[in-house]
């Protein structure tokens, strides 16, 4: 190994600060990718599934402003901040998995040459929309509308994974394995790949090409703008980016060694202008621009003042020097410590958010007077405008749900505040009664993490009940015994509450074809019936099921309950 | 007269000429040729282009063994050790060794339908499961598999029923169901099964299968044990089977003809089947049951175990007998009863 030109030894070319960082990104990326993948009924064993959306500091501060409280592990919200406070925007660069994937994607797909880098990633005032997305997305928040989930890079992520990326890795697995099997191996050797091992069914969601579509889009941006999720839209970054004016570290460039060459701009991350002022709220911390420095002017130095009232002469006649050193650089500053945002534009952000509330807010399908009959949420969710302080569809819930009931709702069931948070669709799945996976991974309590005695009503929760997601509702006309002379109750025999929910009156019936039939012609037991949908999604009436669940008699809501007397004797 | 413009070279117009000219010849060879010639596509009916479905089918005469004019039909053995019942109860109808030959693969069929804990009696008992387990394996076999197609999520349901430990520490493989381990099984004769999804995986290779089924009360047939336990073998939309439930069930007893049976009359399910929940619809029963005819355990069960006896049996019964493939009266076939422990 030769050393380098510099008499310093070889190894100093590949044990940089930037191969930490990139081995760090790596290792965050895995360990985010790991916990996804153990996300999974047969793999989970206490995994903090939720590790990544809990130390989101945008989750802990947005559901203190929603609710003014700090759900279970959302503290930890201050691994990122302490961090930030320190030495900046450290968490985008190193620690973010989104940030990272983009980063990646940019990288890859990157044709430009080193003139083309530079001018890309020079600062544009497009990148001040963040700031105006993330107070928008506070003032709602302090309104109690959490509508963080959107574009927070966390959730994006983790949502986009559990309803694109995780069952197109069940379909791979799936195909794979069948053709292992085919030729004669253990097909099961690559259920590995599988994110939902053991699934019966190929897993599927609602609207996952919308958000596939959405993932190519913002990731295909890297091509036109670098980083242009990270600079543009994300409010997590814009919020780390207002709290790095405080860190104490940042990078600082020597202006008496800087010849104004532009090259730290050739790979530099957050568009964060390190060869003048450099911005801070958008520096990623990436120290590329120290790698690529040939000049050595730039370092990562605690607390730098900056220079240019230290100046002594003139630079534009070519006799200022600083401490004695001459200048070469023409730029004086050094540093802009706050975001690049007028006072009005913050002023006119606050005032969209103001404003958003209550176009939001005032949509039906979001209200108690004019909820949607299938917007079922998952057991131990809380009251709907309480839900909305809280969910920030993530979609953790729907990932981990080995029925594959729970669905990233459409504009349909939640309104545009409940767009993507989970609903439950019997026709996919059902809600299996001791399962409460949901209430575990669930990282802001929208869903509260519950016990399976709370779930079903028994020991010291006996007196409360079981926990009902709504109440099934024969539709007669449809129903093989009712209407069409035909035995079937396949309602009553999976309804798994004891006594059963469903009841049947039985009949002899002579068919119109002379035959003698017993039918079992079933009814139901509101106060019986918690709602879990199974019903619904074994009944033989495929396409639109002759027993079906709707949200009325919802334990979590008194504006839906349905009977006078919620639960009657336990006979 | 002066060259004004650049003409083609020649080698270039060639290969030019040649890509068109071979791209033109495959697309004309593929459309064009007759169907039978090599990569041509052509259906000129719609034939060609419809998915061909492959149908597999369980042996002729079913896993069963050589019928012994000498040894019980049904062995029973009543009493609280279940590991000692249940060698009681197979060592009755002629001992393990009459089953199952060194290097054979077993196949358990437990019934694990439900997410249920083992308590609540929707499944089949793991200390039953284990015990046949390590008998089978004691017998010499080479592989034993438990496979089963539960109507809750697979996981979790082999999970609280304690049924994946028990088969897992006794030495057993699990085969939970996916969607590429089903293909179409053929069953000559039967009624609504002649062609129908089925979990085959487990089934690849295998020598000898033994069903172990709880006894539980059920919603619309009635009764649920050995019998009516391959419903879960089956894919698809067997919801649909409901309307003909005493159908299906004659039609299943036509599919597999087991090696031996086991009715786990360890806990009797007598109300709210075949899902139960509650321990108020669970009683002790004390009894193990393993016998060469199905049938004939079942109505023991209906009997002894459902107490039933005093209602008419579900109509499963006849039709299964009407087909000759079991003994409704169990009284009349050879029966070893024992006390054990």
């Amino acid at each position: 190994m030769n050393p380098n030109k510099d008499g310093s030894p070889w190894y100093t070319r590949t044990f940089r600060i930037t191969s930490v960082r990139i081995f760090t990104q790596a290792f965050f990326f895995s360990l985010f990718m790991f916990l996804l993948w153990v996300t999974w009924f047969s793999r989970l064993q206490g995994y903090p599934v939720s590790l990544f959306l809990e130390v989101d500091p945008l989750v802990g501060i947005a559901t203190a402003l929603s609710t003014h409280t700090i759900y279970r592990w959302l503290w930890r919200g201050l691994w990122v901040l302490i961090p930030t406070l320190l030495l900046g925007r450290v968490f985008c660069n190193w620690m973010c998995p989104y940030g990272t994937l983009h980063q990646f994607f940019g990288w890859l797909f990157n044709i430009r040459n080193n003139r083309n880098n530079i001018d890309k990633n020079r600062y544009r005032g497009i990148y001040q929309l963040k700031y105006i997305i993330l107070t928008v997305l506070l003032v709602l928040a302090a309104f109690g509308s959490l509508q963080i989930g959107l574009l927070d890079p966390i959730c994006l992520l983790v949502r986009t994974m559990a309803i694109t990326v995780a069952p197109a890795s069940d379909l791979v697995a799936l195909n794979l394995g069948e053709f292992i099997a085919d030729r004669g191996g253990d097909g099961r050797l690559v259920s590995f790949l599988s994110s939902a091992p053991g699934a019966p069914v190929q897993r599927i969601f609602t609207g996952a090409w919308f958000v596939g579509i959405l993932i190519i889009g913002l990731v295909g941006m890297n091509l036109i703008i670098p980083r242009f999720f990270c600079r543009v839209l994300c409010p997590l970054g814009a919020l780390l980016g207002v709290l790095s004016r405080f860190s104490l570290w940042r990078i600082d460039r020597d202006v008496t060694k800087c010849t104004d060459c532009d090259l730290c701009l050739k790979h530099c991350e957050g568009a964060s202008d390190p060869q003048a002022a450099l911005r801070k709220s958008e520096c990623f911390v990436c120290f590329n621009c120290i790698d690529d420095c040939p000049e050595d002017a730039l370092s990562f130095r605690l607390a730098p003042v900056p220079v240019k009232d230290r100046i002594i002469g003139k630079i534009r006649e070519g006799t200022a020097s600083l401490f004695g050193k001459p200048l070469r650089s023409k730029i004086p500053e050094t540093e802009i410590v706050a975001p690049d945002m007028p006072r009005r534009r913050w002023v006119f952000a606050t005032i969209t958010g103001v404003l958003a509330y209550p176009f939001l807010r005032l949509s039906a399908a979001v209200n108690a007077r004019g909820f949607n009959e299938k917007a079922i949420r998952p057991p131990g969710t809380v009251e709907e405008s309480e839900f909305l302080e809280r969910c920030i569809k993530c979609d953790q819930c729907i990932n981990v749900c080995p029925t594959n009931v729970l669905q990233p709702s459409t504009l349909a069931e939640g309104g545009f505040e409940g767009l993507w948070t989970p609903v439950m669709n019997f026709s996919v799945g059902f809600c299996q009664l001791n399962c409460t996976l949901c209430s575990e991974v669930c990282p802001t309590g929208a869903i509260q993490k519950i016990s399976l005695e709370q779930k079903i009503g028994v020991a010291e929760h006996e007196e409360a009940g079981p926990i009902k997601l709504g109440t099934a509702f024969f539709n007669r006309g449809r129903c093989l015994p009712w209407s069409m002379e035909t035995p079937c109750v396949v309602c009553e025999e999976v309804c798994p509450v004891t006594p059963k929910a469903i009841g049947t009156y039985d009949e002899e019936f002579t068919r119109w074809d002379g035959k003698i039939v017993t039918l079992n012609k079933p009814y139901m037991r509101p106060e019986l019936c918690i709602g879990c949908g199974i019903c619904e999604h074994e009944c033989p009436v495929l396409d639109d099921a002759a027993v079906y669940v709707t949200a009325i008699g919802e334990t979590r809501s008194d504006n839906r309950s349905l009977l006078l007397e919620r639960r009657s004797g336990n006979t | 007269m002066p060259q004004d413009h650049k003409r083609i070279e020649r080698r270039a117009f060639l290969k030019k000429a040649g890509t068109a000219g071979a791209l033109a010849l495959g697309a004309g060879w593929a459309s064009l040729a007759p169907p039978n010639w090599l990569f041509s596509l052509r259906d000129p009916d719609g034939e060609r282009g419809k998915p061909r479905k492959e149908v597999i089918r369980l042996p002729e005469n079913g896993f069963a063994v050589e019928p012994s004019a000498t040894l019980p039909v049904l062995g029973v053995a009543r009493g609280q050790n279940l590991d000692a019942m249940v060698r009681a109860s197979i060592d009755a109808i002629g001992g393990i060794s009459r089953f199952v030959s060194s290097g054979d693969i077993v196949v358990i069929k437990p019934n694990v339908a439900f997410e249920r804990s083992a308590a609540l009696g929707a499944t089949s008992n793991p200390v039953v499961l284990a015990s046949l387990i390590r008998i089978v394996r004691e017998a010499g076999a080479r592989e034993i598999r438990v496979a089963d197609n539960p109507i809750e999520s697979p996981e979790s349901c082999f999970q609280r029923s304690g049924i994946r430990q028990a088969a897992v520490e006794a030495g057993a493989r699990i085969y939970l169901p996916t969607p590429a381990d089903f293909d179409t099984l053929n069953v000559p004769g039967a009624t609504w099964i002649e062609e129908w999804p089925f979990f085959w995986r487990p089934f690849i290779g295998a020598d000898k299968v033994i069903g172990v089924a709880p006894v539980k009360d059920h919603n619309l047939c009635r009764a649920s044990m050995t019998t009516k336990n391959w419903y879960g073998l089956l894919g698809g939309r067997r919801n649909q089977f409901h309307q003909d439930i005493h159908g299906i069930i004659s039609d299943l007893a036509l599919m597999m003809k087991p090696t031996f049976v086991l009715l786990d009359g360890s806990r009797v399910l007598f109300r709210s089947g075949p899902t139960g929940g509650s321990l108020a619809d669970v009683r002790e029963g004390h009894t193990i049951v393993a016998s060469t005819d199905s049938l004939a355990a079942d109505a023991f069960g209906w009997e002894e175990l459902l107490g039933r006896g005093d209602e008419e049996l579900p109509d499963y019964f006849a039709q299964v007998a009407a087909r000759g493939l079991g003994n409704p009266d169990w009284r009349s076939v050879t029966i070893k009863d024992r006390q054990v422990g």
